[in-house]
């Protein structure tokens, strides 16, 4: 697998007030068509690190490299066209007056030709199930759709990498499924890395790999079933835990002893069944 | 506090070309001391049966109680402000509501609107501060400078600081880490459990209302198609899946035990503690025929 | 949902007057008001009548939202009206006392003047009522054009615009959720004297232009990661399409304007 991300030795700070740095030596590589989670308290660094990949910030020292171009002023716009991020505020992030309007607006700023535009605005918006509201204004749609056309909006512009920070705290679960579907298609279709900042438990065992951030610091990585298995400890890494997890730590209070790999909800189903026959 | 709806219809802009009923045939009731969830969709009418529970909305049809007040259509808004004081509201997101210029300041806003000195408005904001996980550090501070989380225990303290009997809490953890997010949610159930306090809490979370509802109320599409307690109505798990709204997980997976391994919880588990126990019953007494 | 009744709100419909191009009611509404001025009598006036009544039925929306219209300045057309007829002094005076005087060219004058008012909010409110906010800014930013010319930003002016008609829903919804929560607090918007409404207005505004500042710089930030480097460059998505019947619409003030000059006094 090539690499499509390096972020080498970043470290940032706010304001020189600050007495700790925002983000501290952080690095890490992203493979192409690779998902990756980022997940860490509320004030870990992980926004600033995600902003620190398509340069609406720049890290004070080390460097980060998205394809082979390795980010400065002059080819920021070309890494911004590869690199597409949906935040976390549904409405603040819509530019058009009306659904179309705005999965065109990058394209507008790329100076694509109309013509070229109305097909890739129809095909996006395809692609995230949202043509039928071409026309819908804003005001008319649920935060989980608002988000569907931030996406389209990206796809729209053909990149490489898409950053969802924390783009799906501020819905309601529909929308939450509705959009994580969403990403989970689009990434299979598009060929996409994904990096998804998030405190949700879904999104991040849809990851192939979890970064977890601490006090602006890279202080674990592993598969989700590595770092689910840090059971309690999970809740100060800003995640859930997961079911069986909680489950586990409940039986274990009543005298029961419960493996302490991490088990999916299948797999606690059928440790319960031989646990029974065992017995 | 007891507040009882009665044939309640609410429909926005009556009598212009954009009138939309919003609520109809709505009956409910909210006991003194308990704790409601109020569940349904985006949509469902959540948002303005909330907004009938302090009278910030009348209805447009049938009546509500709250306390000894009777509320009607016809109802003079003249004299209602004393209805607020005893039925506090976090709306969602609710640190849009800071204003002030201290911390202090803010918390102290609401129970000066009612009457509160402002000496006794400021120590009530010290005594809050700590409950919501803040310190006194904070009481001349701008709420400006918090961060989002810091910002809504502010925001709750100022609706605390009015005392009121009922607390309405519209996804009051919305957005939070799953830190802050149980840390609050305790709070509440603190409050109920040891000051008495009813509490209304409207809610996408299907494991809070297990957690920590006694009663639940489930609407959509404007009306209540569901009152009981959740322990109740999560039997019904396939009328919720097809109303699109789910299961705690925790149920969820008591059925599918129920499912694969022929067992019956007579008491549904609302937690993963009954759960367990559960579990332990079950091994216990079936292990021998299963073999 | 705010409760309130917009005044000027867009009507949906599918009337000639909606399929019309953004950019001919644009030019038709001020050219109205400019031309309103050759009619100086009662035929010329009830040609103009004539044609807004003309264009108002065939915009198929009730007359309700026209008289709507006219509600919010009501006052303000009254007292023109009255200074009108009472300050004009005539031949036929029917009462006079001091600098106050009732004739019947008052009378008449004042008549025109209320004539004046009422065609001039018609044929604006038809424009708004008619007309997506959306395309209005476009027909703005293509009449500009020739103004980018010396210097005036068209491209930000334009970009403003629709920016800022597209938040105009996002704002009011966050204007009522704020009054609620402060109303919940205890404050009662609209009531008390004076200085207690002042005073009840500042929980309202300072929240609202934190969360307004706020939206603006993610929003900002948000432009900024989808590539928006400003004007240069750019094409554009959206286009108006000039059809025959705009030129037909056009053509019919050309009518108009004849009638006025050839009755007009």
């Amino acid at each position: 697998m090539s690499e499509i991300i390096t972020v080498n030795h970043i470290s940032y700070k706010y304001t020189d007030e600050q007495e700790r740095n925002a983000l501290n030596d952080v690095s890490f590589t992203i493979a192409k068509g690779e998902w990756v989670a980022i997940i860490g308290p509320n004030g870990s660094g992980k926004s600033t690190l995600a902003k620190t990949i398509n340069g609406l910030i720049e890290p004070m020292s080390g460097d980060v490299t998205a394809g082979n171009l390795t980010l400065n002023e002059k080819n920021i716009w070309s890494i911004r066209e590869m690199v597409g991020m949906v935040f976390q505020n549904p409405d603040n992030q819509f530019v058009g007056s009306t659904v179309q309007d705005d999965v065109a607006f990058g394209l507008e700023n790329l100076g694509v030709p109309r013509d070229d535009m109305v097909d890739r605005v129809r095909d996006a918006l395809d692609k995230v199930n949202m043509l039928e509201f071409a026309e819908r204004e804003p005001a008319r749609l649920s935060g989980g759709q608002k988000q569907r056309v931030a996406i389209a909006g990206i796809v729209a512009l053909r990149p490489d990498i898409m950053i969802l920070d924390e783009a799906t705290s501020m819905l309601d679960p529909k929308g939450r499924q509705e959009v994580l579907r969403t990403v989970k298609e689009v990434k299979e279709k598009e060929n996409l890395s994904v990096i998804s900042i998030t405190h949700d438990i879904d999104e991040a065992a849809a990851a192939n790999r979890i970064i977890v951030m601490k006090a602006g610091e890279l202080i674990k990585e592993g598969t989700p079933e590595e770092i689910f298995s840090y059971g309690d400890q999970l809740i100060e890494m800003g995640l859930d835990l997961p079911f069986p997890e909680k489950l586990k730590s409940s039986l274990k209070e009543i005298g029961i002893s419960v493996p302490t790999e991490y088990l999916t909800e299948e797999g606690m189903v059928d440790w319960l069944w031989t646990y029974g026959l065992k017995k | 506090m007891d507040i009882r709806f009665e044939e309640v219809g609410y429909t926005y802009q009556k009598g212009t070309p954009f009138q939309s009923r919003a609520l109809y045939d709505i009956n409910l009731s909210i006991k003194d001391a308990s704790y409601t969830a109020l569940v349904g969709h985006t949509g469902s009418g959540k948002s303005t049966v909330l907004q009938h529970l302090n009278a910030l909305k009348k209805p447009t049809e049938g009546t509500i109680t709250i306390g000894d007040r009777l509320i009607t259509p016809t109802t003079d808004n003249k004299g209602l402000k004393s209805l607020r004081k005893k039925v506090g509201i976090v709306f969602q997101f609710p640190e849009a509501q800071l204003f002030e210029e201290t911390i202090a300041k803010d918390i102290a806003f609401g129970p000066k609107n009612f009457g509160v000195s402002e000496e006794e408005a400021i120590e009530r904001a010290r005594v809050l501060l700590p409950q919501v996980g803040l310190d006194e550090s904070f009481m001349e501070r701008s709420p400006f400078d918090l961060s989002g989380g810091q910002m809504r225990r502010v925001a709750i303290a100022g609706v605390l600081a009015m005392e009121p009997e009922v607390l309405v809490l519209d996804e009051p953890t919305a957005g939070l880490d799953p830190q802050g997010r149980k840390e609050i949610m305790d709070m509440f159930y603190d409050l109920y459990k040891t000051q008495g306090l009813t509490i209304v809490l409207v809610t996408h979370q299907m494991d809070d209302v297990a957690h920590y509802a006694d009663h639940m109320v489930i609407l959509e599409q404007g009306t209540v198609k569901r009152e009981g307690s959740p322990r109740e109505l999560f039997r019904e798990s396939e009328w919720l899946s097809s109303m699109q709204l789910g299961v705690p997980s925790t149920v969820a997976f008591a059925l599918k035990l129920e499912d694969k391994f022929g067992w019956t919880f007579d008491r549904l588990p609302m937690s993963t503690d009954e759960l367990a126990l559960e579990i332990k019953k079950n091994l216990g007494g079936n292990v021998g025929e299963r073999v | 949902m705010m409760d309130k009744l917009i005044f000027g709100r867009y009507i949906p419909g599918d009337s000639l007057i909606h399929r019309l191009d953004p950019r001919t009611k644009l030019m038709s509404a001020i050219f109205f008001i400019i031309i309103i001025f050759l009619a100086n009598n009662l035929w010329t006036y009830l040609a103009l009548a004539v044609f807004v009544g003309l264009a108002v039925s065939l915009s198929q929306v009730s007359l309700k939202f026209f008289i709507n219209g006219i509600k919010p300045l009501l006052w303000l057309i009254l007292f023109t009206v009255i200074l009108q007829v009472l300050f004009t002094s005539g031949q036929t005076i029917f009462f006079s006392w001091g600098p106050i005087i009732l004739s019947k060219e008052g009378l008449i004058n004042g008549g025109f003047i209320f004539m004046r008012f009422v065609l001039i909010i018609f044929m604006s409110t038809l424009l708004t009522l008619t007309t997506m906010p959306l395309s209005l800014s476009d027909a703005i930013e293509y009449l500009l054009r020739p103004f980018g010319k010396i210097g005036v930003p068209v491209h930000e002016i334009a970009l403003m615009l629709s920016i800022a008609l597209r938040f105009v829903p996002t704002l009011m919804d966050e204007t009522e959720k704020i009054m609620n929560a402060q109303r919940a607090r205890g404050i009662d918007f609209g009531e008390g004297n004076i200085y207690e409404q002042m005073k009840s207005i500042v929980p309202l505004l300072i929240p609202l232009f934190v969360s307004s500042f706020n939206r603006a710089e993610e929003l900002a930030t948000a432009m900024e990661a989808r590539g928006y480097k400003g004007g240069e460059g750019r094409t554009k998505y959206r286009q108006l399409i000039w059809k025959r019947r705009d030129t037909l619409a056009m053509s019919s003030f050309v009518v108009l304007v004849a009638v006025l000059i050839v009755f007009r006094t």
